[in-house]
């Protein structure tokens, strides 16, 4: 079974699809939303849509602080701009795709899997995986031999040494990881909707449950199209200019 | 259960074989497929390693890691990779089985002759920069991992302490103690870096030194403060042992043996190189030394080892590709002062981004009078001098040191196929060659379209501006 990991998709229609294909030609059979299906972009209706498809075949789908957000009653934690956006899409979405987004669990578990979006460690706090201490945490708290999660941007891979803690690899786009079970893996599979290294490429990973290997990948997907669907709805510019940097 | 396992038994459908050899890390049968795998044509052996209770949790790790780093690996210097069994189920690894003979064969039997031994560490150093070329440091060559095949060539075995560039390293901060073996370990290693793949280089002059004087380099501690010593004691110079090892060797095989590996090799293919020019390879003060320094300079070492800071690298493929080796195919049969000008100048600018980028070049001259004599030898020898005195004069102007020039004249009736065959033997990464001036008419295949198209590395075809008369 190979099964597609889609994180932070951010209501990018254009980068959602371009990955959604890509996973198709490698053979992906299954698909996972790790969370953040909207904020930031122009389409999260169309994004919905596809998602709540892929739900009802049966895809995990977990929630992201952007999600909640949506359909919380405030956006205290959120920055003044990015509280706009939310109150932005709030207007763009049905009943029943505010009932979905209502509906997502924190964290979804699966042979031997567990679906996060933050960390597995006090998931509704929503803290940002940024080095081996923060991975060994939610790893901790897991319980499962693989942890798929997003919420950071860029992509990472994390393995607990026999001591306990955590170690870091940076993955290289493409290549096939073995990820054997004698130790419990963390993988950070990078934003589908807004990624943040300086490459404009869609990020997501692919499972290979059969072999128990992962691969990143790196998706080019016509981000200009994105771009001006943003500046089109009037969300602020500098979501629409993040997209063309790939900052 | 792997220790109860015998001839006949049949595991995932590989019948086991014959029982080749039981060491302390598992035991090796020849076996044979499944019916209906016709794909594996050729004869297979299964290692199945010693795990169970007892046996330390570093031998598992191991076994993980050469399942992944050998089920990567590809090419003629890695035995073929066919399967792995689930660790929780049947640990094992079925791979071609490659005949030939353990390095080992030749070790501990005294000092060997110099050619063999240049022949020998040429073929072993191609192998590991093959290794290194796909992103792996083998971290534990010894002879016993060293398989010599009939034809010379050198497959390498056993990728448990393996590092890959591109995978997790699961034996990265692990365990305490260095792995890998006394006598072969680089100082880098000693201190826990598992990445530099001049760990190999290191390792290759250990063995090289191993064959020339039938003695260890550093001898063969176990313990940490044995292993350090080799980050400030200088080994006995192997010309002091064996008065027969020439002076080029001992320049080699000292480089490689440095203890901070900037000061090595920067790639095992350029071991190879040296190994297969020794007339051409600067001698220096390593060279030269027959005695070890006084306890000053000991002193000074030791003070500066306390403080002892790995090199900075860069993974295994970058740091190849800094360290590469560009052939310059000049045409010294026609001599064109204006064509040479221009090969030069594009020769230059690959040059000049890397201090570690080596140039080699080539000429190839149709093969003297058949007829065997003195007469005719000698003037084939004059021949030579001549294009190899063009060859230095070509390349007097790039003002590169000696150490980074080699100059080679080959005799051959087909241009083509001499440039390919030297730049696929030597490694070659870049090869640059001039086009056929305008004014040649076509006869069959240009040489230079004839090695742009079949060349193993890159090809630069250079070509005056048309006209051409303004160079």
């Amino acid at each position: 079974m190979k099964l597609a990991l889609l994180a932070d998709v951010h209501a990018n229609l254009e980068a959602l699809e371009a990955c959604l294909e890509h996973a198709a030609e490698q053979g992906a059979t299954e698909v996972a939303f790790l969370g953040d299906l909207v904020g930031y972009g122009a389409d999260p209706a169309a994004v919905l849509a596809l998602v709540m498809a892929r739900a009802e075949a049966g895809a995990v789908v977990v929630r992201g602080n952007h999600d909640a957000a949506v359909v919380a009653s405030g956006a205290e934690t959120m920055n003044k701009s990015a509280e706009a956006v939310v109150d932005w899409t709030r207007q763009q979405l049905a009943p029943p795709e505010l009932a979905f987004l209502s509906g997502l669990p924190l964290v979804a578990k699966r042979d031997g899997i567990c679906f996060v979006h933050a960390s597995a460690d006090r998931p509704a706090d929503w803290t940002y995986l940024h080095d081996a201490v923060d991975a060994a945490r939610s790893i901790g708290a897991a319980r499962a031999d693989w942890v798929f999660s997003g919420h950071v941007h860029q992509q990472a891979l994390y393995h607990q040494a026999p001591a306990g803690h955590a170690l870091a690899f940076k993955p290289v786009p493409g290549v096939v990881i073995p990820v054997p079970t004698r130790r419990p893996w963390l993988a950070v599979v990078g934003s589908v909707g807004q990624p943040r290294d300086g490459n404009t490429a869609a990020c997501y990973a692919l499972f290979d449950a059969g072999r128990a290997t992962l691969t990143f990948h790196r998706v080019p997907y016509d981000w200009s199209v994105a771009a001006a669907k943003v500046r089109a709805a009037g969300l602020p510019e500098y979501l629409a200019d993040r997209l063309e940097r790939g900052e | 259960m792997s220790s109860n396992l015998q001839s006949g038994d049949v595991v995932d459908g590989f019948t086991l074989g014959e029982r080749l050899h039981g060491g302390g890390m598992g035991i090796i049968f020849r076996a044979t497929p499944p019916p209906g795998r016709a794909d594996l044509d050729f004869p297979l052996i299964i290692k199945v390693p010693r795990l169970g209770p007892g046996e330390p949790s570093e031998t598992v790790v191991t076994y993980e890691v050469e399942v992944m780093v050998h089920g990567s690996l590809s090419g003629p210097h890695v035995p073929r990779f066919v399967a792995a069994g689930d660790l929780a189920v049947h640990p094992y690894l079925v791979m071609e089985y490659v005949p030939g003979r353990s390095l080992k064969e030749w070790v501990g039997k005294g000092p060997r002759p110099v050619e063999e031994v240049a022949r020998l560490g040429a073929a072993l150093a191609r192998a590991v920069h093959a290794l290194h070329l796909q992103e792996v440091v083998h971290l534990d060559l010894k002879p016993a991992n060293v398989i010599v095949r009939e034809d010379g060539e050198v497959v390498l075995i056993d990728f448990g302490l393996a590092h890959h560039a591109h995978f997790p390293d699961l034996l990265a901060e692990e365990f305490r103690h260095p792995m890998g073996s006394g006598p072969y370990i680089s100082p880098e290693q000693v201190l826990g870096v598992r990445r530099d793949s001049r760990s190999d280089v290191f390792a290759i002059g250990a063995i090289l030194y191993e064959l020339v004087t039938a003695t260890y380099p550093f001898g063969a501690p176990t313990s940490q403060r044995g292993l350090r010593h080799r980050l400030w004691q200088l080994p006995i110079s192997p010309r002091r042992l064996v008065p027969e090892c020439p002076e080029w060797l001992q320049e080699v095989i000292l480089r490689c043996l440095e203890a901070q590996a900037v000061d090595r090799y920067a790639s095992a293919a350029q071991v190879a190189v040296d190994l297969t020019h020794g007339e051409q390879v600067t001698v220096g003060e390593r060279g030269r030394r027959l005695r070890r320094p006084g306890l000053g300079t000991l002193l000074k070492r030791w003070i500066m080892a306390t403080g002892y800071e790995p090199s900075p690298l860069d993974r295994p493929s970058q740091q190849l590709a800094t360290a590469s080796i560009v052939l310059a195919a000049v045409a010294t049969q026609h001599r064109n002062e204006q064509r040479f000008q221009v090969l030069r100048e594009v020769v230059k600018r690959l040059l000049v981004s890397d201090p570690d980028r080596r140039l080699t070049c080539v000429t190839v001259i149709p093969v003297a009078s058949e007829l065997a004599g003195g007469r005719e030898e000698e003037a084939g020898t004059a021949r030579r001098i001549r294009h190899l005195v063009r060859l230095r004069n070509w390349a007097e102007p790039l003002g590169l040191p000696p150490e980074r020039l080699s100059y080679h004249v080959i005799e051959s009736g087909d241009p083509a196929g001499a440039l390919l065959e030297y730049a696929r033997v030597n490694q070659v990464d870049h090869l640059v060659i001039g086009a056929p001036p305008a004014d040649v008419p076509m006869k069959g295949t240009f040489v230079s379209t004839r090695v742009a198209a079949e060349a193993p590395c890159s090809v630069t075809v250079v070509r005056s501006r048309a006209g051409g008369k303004d160079g």
